[in-house]
């Protein structure tokens, strides 16, 4: 116990939750993801930044094996997950996605009712004993992507119809009902407006207490914002991995520095 | 130098908003020129269409009314028993009954050709009606019936009073009993509802659509039975869950080849295989959806793997990434959306196979059946296969009712494809 405390120095604020080493990402022959060693703290904002076609989005996506369904790409190097291997033959990437879910660019609620939406992990996961358990977690989800009030009543509506910052958080509200314990989200404010955005950021900030979240951005203000932890990419390369503060005021690779004051990218 | 170079082509140009430049004017007329052959080509296809129908009606209407003739028939019990009713002289009867509407007739040597006025069908009419209640025998009743296939030509004017009696179906003598008969206002042209109650018969007057149509209904079913659960079984794991390698794209070539084989081969293989080796009932209805299932089936996957492919990534990706196996992903999820495209699909598969003939010639679904299936096993023909028979016999009658024929199938056709289409509009793009 105490060989323990020595070896791993409690200075660090959190426990790793995600850890991959030596990760390498093809597409064909296209090497999009090179050597990347990545610690995903838990309780903590990972921010994925980087020019266009870098690989956060390869990169997220190995993170929950959402890759196995692209037929060509291929994936080396390990990733664990609380210390164990996803990538383990043995492992269904379906328990895995239930652990680790997913926030898409595109906000993509389902063609159905507001309520089926948030309620379709609950229920395929068996997270719910009765309709009013679902209920409470429906409810609980909404609040939670600040989304309650605008739609407690219509819950019956379709997903689709609400506008394209609700849709968003309708995802959100979604993939936070599967109760995960890491949060990827790949560009979740694209598509909204300055008020939707501040509302989601606020939410990330939130959701924090309970899930590691990763989230992959374009917007610098955005990582300095929401993030504790910054990683840029440069042409598949994991080029500096920081504490935010560090990487935005103090960065040590100059293609970093670049890139945070808007030189290259 | 500079200056000139700056007027030219570096400064803007300031064309008025509805200026007429020569390039302008070549668009416009490519414009005008493509809509035109546009325009053309649908004005053509909407003429042949036209054309079409036009003379299908112009044949076939006569079709849809029969000429009958309303009879006082004095049920003779001297002709006629309840203990021998199938033997009885209903014929004779009938006969007479006509004959008292004839002063002119004479009820010994006119017999024959007067009995010739109504269908032979006429009697078993009376026969049924009397089978019903018996207690008619003795009594006068008043009975309508058809009238046989020439005089019902004359009544629609397809047999000319002015050509020689000679080249006439129906003697001088006939045409005065016929007016005879009309004059008493004996004569009415109602629906020809037989047309659709009636099975096929010798007598065109009497011939009717139901055995087709019976038939037509049984093979569509089990065609569908068949098809469609296999072809979205086959499009399903060809789509979602088969490895994409040399086997699965051989396999996909291979399916887009079969759509394309002519379909007397499938008649072909139907005869060698399910009639000659499994020894299937010929002429069956059964036996000719399973040959139009086979037609059909590659239709339907192709249409399947179309619309599982229309179903957007983001769909997908949204259930994967919360969590869901593929198998919910396909079936909570893709296939409803894929559904209406699927749908589509399937109902102009099973058009194609409503109108198609050669493949039931072969398994010998145009025989003369003169009762409607009662089971997938009896032997019937289908619509396609009666329009075939009907088109090759030689009397009038047959010839309206051919057209008749065509445009009762014609018209399931236009169902069927405007079923299609309100699917396709009802249920396009909800995500
Ligand atoms: N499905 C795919 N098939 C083939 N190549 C892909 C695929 N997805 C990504 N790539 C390639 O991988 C590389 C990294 O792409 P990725 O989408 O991860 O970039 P990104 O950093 O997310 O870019 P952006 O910021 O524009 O979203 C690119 O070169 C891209 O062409
Ligand atoms: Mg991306």
């Amino acid at each position: 116990m105490n060989d323990m405390r020595r070896t791993e120095p409690t200075v660090t604020e959190n426990t790793t939750k995600m850890q991959a080493r030596k990760v390498q990402v093809y597409y064909g022959d296209n090497h999009a993801i090179k050597d990347v060693d990545v610690d995903i703290a838990d309780k903590t904002v990972t921010a994925f930044i980087g020019p266009s076609g870098c690989g956060k989005s390869t990169f997220l996506r190995c993170l929950n094996r959402m890759n196995d369904t692209i037929d060509i790409a291929r994936i080396e190097g390990d990733i664990r997950l609380d210390g164990e291997d996803i990538y383990d033959p043995k492992v269904d990437p379906v328990q895995l996605r239930a652990k680790v879910g997913m926030v898409f660019q595109k906000p993509n609620p389902f063609p159905k009712s507001i309520f089926d939406n948030v309620a379709y992990g609950p229920r395929i996961h068996g997270l719910a004993r009765n309709k009013a358990e679902l209920d409470v977690i429906v409810e609980k989800s909404l609040r939670r992507a600040a989304l309650w009030d605008e739609v407690k009543d219509r819950l019956d509506a379709a997903g689709t119809s609400l506008s394209g910052g609700q849709q968003q958080r309708l995802c959100i509200a979604r993939a936070v009902a599967t109760n995960p314990e890491v949060l990827l989200m790949d560009e979740p404010c694209s598509a909204l407006d300055p008020i939707a955005t501040a509302q989601v950021e606020e939410l990330i900030d939130d959701l924090r207490s309970r899930f590691s979240v990763v989230i992959v951005t374009h917007s610098m203000q955005q990582a300095a914002r929401v993030s504790q932890k910054t990683a840029f990419f440069h042409l598949g390369e994991l080029v500096e991995y920081d504490d935010t503060s560090n990487i935005f005021t103090n960065p040590k690779d100059s293609r970093t520095e670049s890139y945070v004051t808007g030189r290259i990218g | 130098m500079t200056d000139m170079m700056d007027t030219s082509a570096n400064a803007p140009r300031r064309t008025s908003l509805k200026g007429n430049s020569a390039l302008v004017a070549r668009r416009k007329r490519r414009e005008r020129l493509l809509m035109g052959v546009g325009l053309g080509a649908i004005l053509i296809a909407f003429t042949v269409l036209f054309i079409l129908v036009a003379s299908l009606v112009s044949t076939g209407y006569t079709a849809f009314v029969q000429t009958q003739v309303t009879l006082d028939v004095h049920v003779d019990p001297a002709e006629i028993s309840e203990e021998q009713l199938p033997r009885g002289g209903f014929q004779n009867v009938l006969t007479r009954s006509v004959l008292d509407l004839l002063p002119d007739a004479d009820p010994e040597t006119d017999l024959r050709a007067v009995r010739g006025i109504l269908s032979n069908g006429a009697q078993f009419a009376l026969r049924d009606q009397v089978a019903a209640d018996p207690s008619l025998i003795g009594q006068t009743i008043t009975l309508t019936v058809p009238l046989s296939d020439p005089y019902d030509q004359l009544n629609k004017g397809n047999i000319n009073r002015d050509t020689p009696e000679s080249e006439r179906r129906l003697n001088d003598q006939a045409v005065v009993w016929f007016d005879q008969l009309d004059q008493a206002g004996r004569i009415s042209t109602p629906f020809n509802w037989a047309l659709f109650t009636n099975a096929d018969s010798r007598f065109p007057e009497l011939a009717g659509l139901k055995g087709a149509l019976v038939g037509s209904f049984w093979v569509l079913f089990i065609c569908f039975a068949v098809s469609f659960p296999v072809g979205i079984g086959a499009a399903i794991y060809l789509e979602e869950f088969a490895p994409k390698n040399r086997v699965s794209d051989f396999i996909e070539v291979n399916i887009n080849n079969l759509a394309a084989v002519p379909s007397v081969v499938f008649g072909l293989l139907a005869l060698a295989v399910f009639l000659n080796w499994f020894g299937l009932p010929r002429s069956a209805p059964f036996v000719g959806g399973l040959t139009l299932a086979l037609m059909t089936m590659p239709t339907i996957i192709i249409a399947t793997r179309a619309a599982l492919k229309a179903v957007p990534p983001s769909i997908r990706e949204a259930a994967l990434g919360l969590g869901a196996s593929k198998q919910q992903v396909v079936f909570g999820h893709v296939l409803p959306l894929a559904m209406p495209g699927i749908l589509t699909g399937t109902i102009i598969g099973l058009a194609q196979a409503l109108g198609e003939t050669a493949p039931l010639l072969l398994i010998g679904m145009n025989a003369f059946i003169t009762s409607a299936p009662t089971s997938p096993f009896d032997a019937s023909t289908a619509l396609p296969t009666q329009i075939f028979i009907w088109a090759d016999s030689p009397e009038r009658g047959f010839v309206s009712r051919t057209s008749a024929a065509i445009l009762v199938l014609l018209g399931f056709l236009v169902i069927m494809n405007a079923l299609a289409i309100y699917l396709r509009n009802r249920f396009e793009r909800r995500w």
